[in-house]
């Protein structure tokens, strides 16, 4: 097989594998540190349960999420040298900063958060639990910074064939930064509420309804009742500045191949590059133009325009088509469930049901919203600047065949160990626990 | 931004930044690593708590070293990094998975469904570290002789694969001198024993290897005036095994006295080979192919990182210190209510 992409398979593999984790320690982050405030404002013993339930997960997914960023971090070099020696004037103080100002922060007051409950006093805890959550979410910035800059480049020139930085600011505030970090963010937070509430409800399914399970559970639908919605809001914008930067990628996700006004906003089609026209097409006319223009018959560029330099169109078209209906459902689901909520005080069993079928829909949705951007942005690494091509390194396909497949072998047991310690932790919580022996002199 | 130091100088402040990180890395996660290795050779299934215990609060800051040193050579030496990397292709690949297995190992242990769960994570748990620490060795050594293709530069690196292993088990076991007590301690005492004679050895085959395979290293160390300025580092690090060997045969003093000083000795022991090591290559990054000026990212950007760094980097020893006292003294039980 071609090494290039191999090599792309591998890291996308473990960027898709990484992603899963931060995903949800990023919003969990501050959820927990949200569980102890209140408990601290109201003393109900309640917020602490919670809170004790969760940051095991918040442990457990942390830990994953960990090794997985190590071994991102050695496959830029060992799968895309190019990236560094053409971008890593720009790309090198991005994660630099991310090191410095995120990993060791986010490392240490992790173990003062998780084994520091009964050393430290209270305020330094609720200190060290804010400087995890604050932790997760630099490293999200940097790391959406720099790949918001690969998708839209500002603030710097290219001498003799390397970039070289001409002003921080645009380099940070790049075009599509705002709207990624947003989009991201919400998502984090749309996976932790649907995480939360899914778990409980499979809780309260079981009959287990320790203290603490509506608490989450109630947490988990507001965040989503009120971040779903608002999602659709950012997704949309993220959507518009894509258009004006990145034509290509907004005509592969409506498999639109000839440029025109009038286009249907399509619901289901088959994408046929060979033929440059879709297959069984069903779409609503004139939406697409809507959306994106703001009028009906607004003019849309077609892949047409862009033939040989727009990204496989299949991929990206059907995982925009399967994130949008996650985030459609999410948003029926949220409002639902927060009105009988706030109408009856209780959910009705189908209901419970539904969302626990749904525990795991913020990583399906996360998912596809990165093949999107990401195969969107193709042939291109660093767009208009560097090919994915261009970066591949000297490594023999072999080598990274039987990588690949050492990588893909222990992602899916780990995967499966995970979700499996996530049940097992909701399933043995029901049970009581240990009153706390008492403290051991120094 | 514009440079504020020659450009002449920021390679070399940038290498010695990465060589604190590695140095650091394998200070640090060496004795995670060798904790890890040592799982098997516990007692029973209390000792092998205790023993997790004691890393449990730092393994994950250790890791960030590691992070940070080959960030700094992305970043810093990005064509350096390009050839290291995929030079170590498949080892660099033995090391990650090694490194997801120890660290999570180290949660699903914790959270395991029932004993027979629990001993198989601990199986993850040696594996990992085992798996970490020889390729970390077998990447040491292919990197000494600068990637070398004969099949004797192939058994320097098999024989560092061995090596450093045995080394992490050694400040490891000093680590477990000082953070144990009772039974757990008498065996880290023997542990530390056993292994202070393979790590002499480990020491002198280096040092005796590297300047023959390299006219260029011979000259560093024995022509004038260095053979005399250098001539304290071989004389410390002999007085250092020798009083470590000392100390080790009587230990459990009374009142538990000296207990730090194995683990402060194994670190300068690591200090001291290191700073041998880095004598030996500089000023290449990549032995005799790549110096640090030919290597170098451009001025601006490493400024840039080079302010970020003096911020930042005395704030993160100062929250790794408040976490190690924090942390300090004998292991407790560690949960989360």
């Amino acid at each position: 097989m071609d090494p290039i992409l191999l090599a792309r398979i591998q890291f996308a593999a473990n960027v898709s594998f990484h992603i899963l984790f931060p995903a949800i320690t990023i919003a969990l982050g501050w959820v927990l540190l949200f569980f102890k405030l209140r408990f601290h404002a109201t003393g109900d013993q309640r917020w602490m349960e919670a809170y004790f339930f969760w940051v095991k997960v918040f442990a457990l997914s942390f830990a994953l999420g960990v090794v997985s960023g190590i071994t991102m971090s050695f496959q830029f070099g060992t799968n895309w040298p190019g990236f560094m020696e053409k971008v890593g004037n720009i790309a090198g103080p991005l994660l630099a900063y991310e090191v410095l100002t995120a990993f060791f922060l986010e490392a240490t007051f992790l173990a003062i958060m998780l084994f520091g409950f009964r050393r430290v006093p209270g305020w330094l805890h609720t200190g060290a639990t804010f400087l995890v959550a604050f932790g997760t979410t630099m490293s999200a910035f940097w790391i959406i910074v720099l790949n918001s800059w690969m998708h839209t480049p500002a603030g710097f020139e290219l001498r003799e064939g390397v970039a070289h930085a001409t002003d921080w600011l645009a380099i940070v505030f790049n075009p599509s930064m705002p709207y990624r970090l947003a989009h991201m963010l919400i998502a984090s937070a749309l996976t932790v509420a649907f995480l939360m509430a899914g778990i409980s409800a499979w809780r309260l399914l079981r009959g287990d309804d320790a203290p603490g399970v509506r608490t989450a559970l109630r947490t988990g639908i507001i965040m989503a009742a009120v971040l779903a919605p608002a999602q659709l809001v950012v997704g949309d914008l993220h959507g518009l500045n894509t258009l004006a930067h990145q034509p290509a990628k907004i005509a592969a996700i409506e498999g639109h191949w000839q440029t025109g006004g009038r286009v249907p906003l399509l619901l289901f089609a088959i994408p046929d590059e060979a033929a440059r026209s879709n297959r069984l097409e069903v779409g609503i006319p004139g939406l697409a133009s809507l959306i994106l223009t703001h009028e009906w018959d607004g003019v849309l560029r077609g892949l047409d325009d862009f033939r040989g330099e727009h990204p496989p169109v299949a991929p990206v078209f059907f995982a925009f088509r399967v994130m949008v209906g996650t985030g459609l459902l999410m948003i029926a689901m949220g409002l639902a469930c927060a009105f009988l909520l706030w109408r009856r005080g209780a959910l009705p069993r189908p209901l419970l049901r539904g969302l626990s079928l749904m525990t795991f829909s913020g990583w399906v949705a996360t998912l596809a919203g990165w093949y999107v951007t990401e195969i969107g942005r193709q042939p291109w690494l660093v767009q208009g600047v560097l090919t994915t091509a261009e970066a591949a390194g000297p490594v023999a396909g072999g080598a990274i065949a039987s990588t690949l497949a050492m990588y893909l072998l222990l992602y899916a047991l780990l995967l499966a160990a995970y979700v499996a310690a996530i049940y097992r932790l909701a399933g043995k919580a029901a049970a009581p626990r240990p009153a706390p022996a008492a403290l051991p002199a120094e | 931004m514009t440079p504020f130091l020659p450009p002449d100088w920021l390679p070399v402040i940038f290498a010695a930044l990465m060589a604190a990180a590695v140095l650091a890395y394998v200070v640090l996660d060496g004795f995670d690593l060798g904790v890890g290795i040592l799982l098997p050779a516990a007692a029973d299934e209390g000792e092998r708590d205790r023993m997790i215990a004691s890393i449990g609060p730092f393994w994950d800051a250790n890791e960030t070293w590691l992070v940070l040193g080959v960030g700094l050579l992305l970043v810093a030496f990005p064509t350096a990094h390009g050839i290291v990397l995929t030079q170590l292709y498949l080892a660099v690949a033995v090391m990650l998975a090694g490194l997801i297995l120890r660290g999570v190992a180290f949660e699903f242990r914790g959270k395991a469904a029932d004993r027979r769960d629990r001993r198989r994570w601990e199986a993850a748990f040696f594996a990992g570290s085992l798996l970490a620490a020889a390729s970390q060795g077998w990447m040491l050594g292919r990197y000494i002789l600068g990637f070398d293709g004969h099949w004797q530069a192939y058994a320097f690196a098999l024989m560092a694969a061995i090596g450093l292993p045995i080394a992490y088990v050694f400040i490891a076991a000093a680590w477990l001198i000082w953070r144990t007590e009772g039974a757990l301690q008498t065996r880290a005492i023997r542990w530390c024993r056993l292994s202070l004679g393979p790590v002499a050895f480990g020491i002198l085959l280096v040092s005796v290897v590297t300047p023959l395979v390299s006219d260029r290293i011979f000259d560093r160390w024995f022509s004038l005036p260095y053979v005399v300025l250098l001539a304290p580092l071989p004389a410390a690090t002999l007085a250092l095994i020798l009083g470590l060997n000392a100390v080790l045969r009587h230990m459990p003093y009374p009142g538990d006295a000296l207990r730090h000083l194995p683990f402060w000795g194994a670190v300068g022991l690591f200090v001291l080979s290191f700073t041998g090591l880095a004598w030996s290559f500089f000023p290449y990054v990549v032995p005799e192919r790549l110096t640090l000026w030919q290597a170098a990212a451009a001025p601006e950007s490493l400024s840039l990182i080079l302010a970020g760094a003096i911020l930042v980097l005395p704030v993160i020893l100062a929250y790794t210190v408040l976490a190690w006292r924090i942390f300090g003294g004998k292991v407790r039980e560690l949960r989360y209510d």
